[in-house]
């Protein structure tokens, strides 16, 4: 029989790999990768919890998230490109114009 | 034996997250993803979250990851080596993880999940009545102003897609 406590550390492991590699990548592209990735692995929880609950808010707050990730994920991609445009690159270690 | 299929999807899941963070090529990377999102579709199925499941393969495994693969193919960028970490990167990963086995330790020994894992209650997020009826019941408000943020992001890439300098 599968607990919530497996799919809890499915997740946390999920959005463990995906700190990881928002951390360790330095390709902007990859880092926004891992943050959807971190950002499904929310998902897998709310809809373990509900599930175990019996109730239908962690689904619900699922499909809005999913929403918003749909959203960021436009908003996010158009500003890489527009940073691209204007630098041409997508190093997260030269794109440090706010730090100096 | 959907605990078979329970632990097949999830080392499936987390084996694509590795190759994710991993790979060199940002292209392999984008595939791996697409591993992941469809395992976790599976794994939402084993948890009877059918709707989400379908919602999973199509906006995330689809729109997403094909205005992913879209601009990855668009900017070309080359294959690159890991950042070199420095202290920061290592005292912030640490912090996290801490944090983040705090936090799970903390869910798996509060007692009252203990008691909800023996008796499984009846699944609710199964029929797409209840969704429709609770997005447009309860939760309305949420709702337009999810397609308000929705009509506002699709405004602000074109703002953001139009050439600027060329004026």
């Amino acid at each position: 029989m599968i607990a919530l406590e497996h799919y809890i550390a499915v997740s946390s492991l999920l959005f463990s790999i995906g700190f990881l590699g928002v951390l360790f990548r330095k390709n902007t592209l990859v880092m926004y990768m891992c943050l959807e990735l971190m950002l499904n692995a929310c998902n897998l929880g709310l809809i373990a919890f509900s599930r175990f609950h019996g109730g239908m808010s962690g689904n619900l707050f699922v499909f809005f998230i999913i929403t918003v990730a749909a959203a960021e994920v436009a908003v996010g991609l158009a500003i890489i490109v527009a940073l691209f445009r204007k630098r041409q690159t997508v190093e997260v270690e030269e794109l440090n114009a706010l730090k100096d | 034996m959907t605990d078979i299929f329970f632990y097949i999807f999830s080392m499936l899941a987390l084996a694509c997250a590795f190759g994710v963070v991993f790979s060199r090529n940002t292209v392999n990377g984008a595939m791996f993803l697409i591993g992941t999102f469809l395992s976790m579709a599976s794994l939402f199925v084993l948890l009877e979250a059918y709707f989400l499941a379908v919602i999973q393969v199509l906006v995330y495994a689809g729109a997403v990851m094909v205005l992913f693969l879209f601009i990855i193919m668009l900017l070309d960028v080359k294959e690159t080596a890991a950042r070199k970490a420095n202290v920061y990167t290592w005292a912030a990963s640490l912090i996290g993880f801490g944090i983040l086995i705090v936090g799970v330790v903390a869910i798996n020994s509060a007692d009252s999940i203990k008691t909800q894992a023996e008796t499984l209650p009846e699944a609710q997020g199964v029929s797409l009545k209840n969704f429709g009826y609770e997005l447009f019941t309860t939760y309305l408000l949420p709702m337009q102003v999810t397609g308000f943020l929705l009509l506002i992001a699709m405004v602000g890439v074109i703002a953001l897609s139009k050439r600027l300098d060329s004026q």
